[in-house]
């Protein structure tokens, strides 16, 4: 055996720093927590919370626990993170392709977008359009419906909700649905290969994806009514609507803030992946007979997705995070009801806290493990 | 594996105590408290956002207000001097790791005496300055002149972390009213939302509403509805394990309170050194040697009164000349038909 203690001996110290600055912070902390009489433990969370929340995705209530009120601000937090980046994305790729438009206006209006966009603080783009959504959205009573059924107003988007008889028939079906599309294009990739042949895959599934519903409602005894909010008198000038569905407007304005900033930078990642495709490829692709289309799905974007990736999961993350300013404006995430609300309800800081924080260090995770395992299904497989 | 979840969780636990607990622990001396604050020359106050009245700051970042007085009054009993405070704004949510983390020593920012804040998170209450109950804001052309007239679905804005939310969900759940609670951060946004027609109503410490309706657009639109729903008596609280800093922020309210019933006030406390009364004598240290129970000197009280004012002086300059509460209701001397009595200075 033979120690390199070279180095051996920085690793070592570094640890032990390490092990010495945590060890002094923790035991500073209990004898703090000691001397003030603050006892340290997780059993709160089973205890009744006895506060209510706004817009929850699950059944809540006030007679419920502090662990049910977390799980309230987690899904609530999942929810607009996830309307969030579906937007963003959604926004993100048509700008970033815009910025490449041979239109001078189409190039310019999507530039100066991205710059406004982007530089401005998000929490004052959150602001601005909770208090100017507030500002312009119409009372209960003064809101125009939208094609007869959608109610815009300052107290929140109503929509209609689906009520549902033998909905399990339906998504069954949706199910089956899905899983004969994975046998169809098996069946069409093993066909090309075979003989060279293609096969319509886009239009069987769709075909797919209608029918077979469609059976569940004439065969499977599937069948929905829809409820129409209805607007209900509280006081001589208060109204509001019932039935129906209801978003928050602080959903929408959250939603709204996150996206259009998110989707900035998601524009400058799609405009970058595309611009870092070689002319050559596109050249030759055509040169050997394929159509416009087929050449950005089969060369162009196989190849920017591999630069795009990487950096959008970053704006994944971003957003997730971001989301967190919804205490601001008083949307229930994670932040407002858990870290906030119950938080002050409990006096239990550093245990609360402490949950946050993992809480949002397993989302990121679980982001960046979804997108890097798709970056690696897209990546160049070296034969 | 839970046990390792376990450790896992409390060392990033102890972790984050990186960012809320400074170092220093309480031990040797009697009263760190007070040593800390004689070493830095001055009282660190903590106090709201901005709540008239209470504790509000000027356009220049002058703060009064009767929660203010409070800590000018300990400022003047310890340092000798009321202008002698630093006041650090503080949400809701952060008041009380502010306390407990050491960032300030008195927290008097409209705070709700309750027994599981008094027992649970190493607070101590030392005593009401304002006696409080909750209420709701309505706009006027509504009709609603009653709580009563609330109905199902019902939305009402108020701040995140307070006794009010909890109240709120007693006091529709005993009515059996299904209501919308949209809860904010900061005061500001609450009276902004309310004010854009967001809520049918806000509602907070009676106080709060008052103080808060002069900032709304139109100011006489609204109304506060008859009903009292909860006790709210708001007070100055200290760190629990410091029984010496406790008795001097008890005591110096208490001075101001016992002042006034005495009728000794800032204009006439050199005086009153010659009263008759034994019992005013003892309030401007003429006699007995109360200061020094204290750890203070014998003239701490007279400072407290020559230079705060008695609670009457307070309570007028602040919320009565401002034409927030005009009337005080509660907060009016136990010999004048309120409920503000306070134990003898002796």
């Amino acid at each position: 055996m033979n120690f390199n203690y070279k180095k051996l001996l920085p690793q070592t110290l570094t640890i032990l720093v390490v092990i010495l600055v945590f060890g002094f912070f923790t035991y500073n902390a209990q004898v703090n927590m000691e001397n003030r009489g603050i006892t340290f433990g997780y059993g709160f969370l089973s205890q009744e919370s006895s506060f209510d929340v706004q817009f929850s995705l699950i059944e809540y209530d006030g007679s419920h626990s502090y662990f049910r009120a977390y799980l309230v601000g987690l899904l609530n937090t999942i929810l607009v993170s996830v309307i969030g980046i579906i937007i963003a994305t959604i926004i993100g790729v048509i700008v970033g392709i815009a910025r490449l438009s041979k239109n001078y206006l189409i190039e310019r209006t999507a530039a100066v977008y991205v710059e406004f966009f982007r530089n401005i603080p998000l929490l004052l783009q959150i602001f601005f359009w909770y208090f100017a959504a507030l500002r312009a959205l119409p009372l209960p009573q003064k809101a125009e419906p939208m094609f007869g059924v959608f109610f815009l107003t300052i107290k929140g988007f109503f929509v209609p909700a689906f009520i549902w008889n033998n909905l399990d028939v339906f998504i069954y079906s949706i199910l089956a649905a899905i899983i004969s599309i994975i046998f169809v294009k098996i069946y069409a990739n093993k066909k090309q290969e075979a003989e060279g042949k293609q096969t319509p895959v886009l239009y069987i599934s769709i075909g797919l994806l209608l029918i077979l519903p469609l059976l569940s409602f004439f065969i499977g005894g599937a069948s929905f009514y829809v409820e129409v909010p209805a607007l209900k008198q509280l006081a001589k000038t208060s109204f509001t609507y019932e039935g129906g569905v209801k978003l928050p407007p602080e959903l929408i304005a959250l939603a709204l803030a996150l996206s259009l900033y998110t989707a900035t930078f998601i524009a400058e990642c799609v405009r970058a992946g595309v611009q870092g495709v070689g002319k050559g490829q596109k050249e030759a692709a055509a040169s050997i007979g394929l159509t416009p289309n087929q050449v950005l799905k089969l060369v162009v974007m196989p190849q920017a997705l591999r630069i795009i990736i990487p950096p959008t999961t970053n704006q994944y993350l971003n957003l997730t995070k971001n989301s967190s300013l919804a205490a601001a404006i008083a949307y229930p995430d994670l932040v407002l009801v858990f870290a906030g609300t119950a938080l002050m309800q409990t006096g239990r800081a550093i245990e609360i806290v402490s949950i946050t924080m993992l809480t949002y260090l397993s989302l990121s995770i679980s982001i960046s493990i979804l997108m890097n395992w798709y970056n690696k299904k897209i990546a160049i497989k070296e034969k | 594996m839970l046990k390792l979840i376990k450790q896992l969780t409390s060392v990033v636990a102890m972790f984050a105590v990186l960012f809320t607990f400074t170092t220093g622990t309480m031990a040797a001396g009697k009263s760190k408290t007070l040593k800390n604050t004689t070493k830095k020359g001055f009282v660190r106050c903590g106090v709201s956002q901005g709540l008239p009245g209470f504790s509000n700051a000027d356009a220049a970042g002058n703060w009064t207000g009767v929660d203010v007085d409070v800590c000018r009054a300990v400022a003047a009993a310890v340092l000798g001097d009321a202008s002698k405070v630093k006041f650090t704004p503080l949400s809701a949510k952060e008041r009380f790791t502010a306390l407990t983390s050491n960032e300030i020593d008195i927290l008097s920012r409209n705070t709700t005496w309750t027994l599981s804040r008094d027992a649970d998170i190493g607070l101590t209450f030392v005593g009401v300055n304002f006696y409080d109950g909750q209420g709701f804001m309505v706009r006027k052309n509504s009709g609603i002149s009653s709580v009563n007239d609330f109905k199902n679905g019902v939305s009402a804005c108020t701040n995140l972390g307070t006794t009010t939310e909890l109240n709120m969900r007693d006091f529709f759940n005993s009515k059996g009213i299904k209501y919308e609670p949209v809860t904010f951060e900061k005061a500001d946004e609450v009276v902004a939302a309310y004010d854009a027609g967001r809520c049918d109503t806000y509602t907070t410490d009676k106080s709060g509403l008052a103080a808060q309706r002069i900032k709304l657009s139109n100011p006489d639109d609204h109304i506060v509805l008859p009903e009292t729903i909860s006790k709210e008596p708001l007070g100055p609280v200290v760190r629990q394990g410091d029984s010496v800093w406790e008795d001097i922020v008890r005591w110096s309210l208490n001075v101001m309170i016992e002042a006034e019933e005495y009728g000794v006030n800032s204009g006439n406390a050199d005086s009153m050194k010659t009263s008759d009364n034994p019992a005013v004598k003892r309030l401007v240290g003429a006699e007995g040697e109360l200061g020094a129970a204290l750890g203070l000197d014998n003239d701490w009280s007279l400072r407290i009164i020559k230079q705060v004012g008695n609670y009457g002086e307070s309570y007028k300059r602040n919320i009565a000349d401002t034409g927030i509460l005009p009337d005080r209701g509660p907060n009016e001397l136990w010999t004048k038909g309120g409920i503000l009595y306070v134990p003898p200075a002796r």
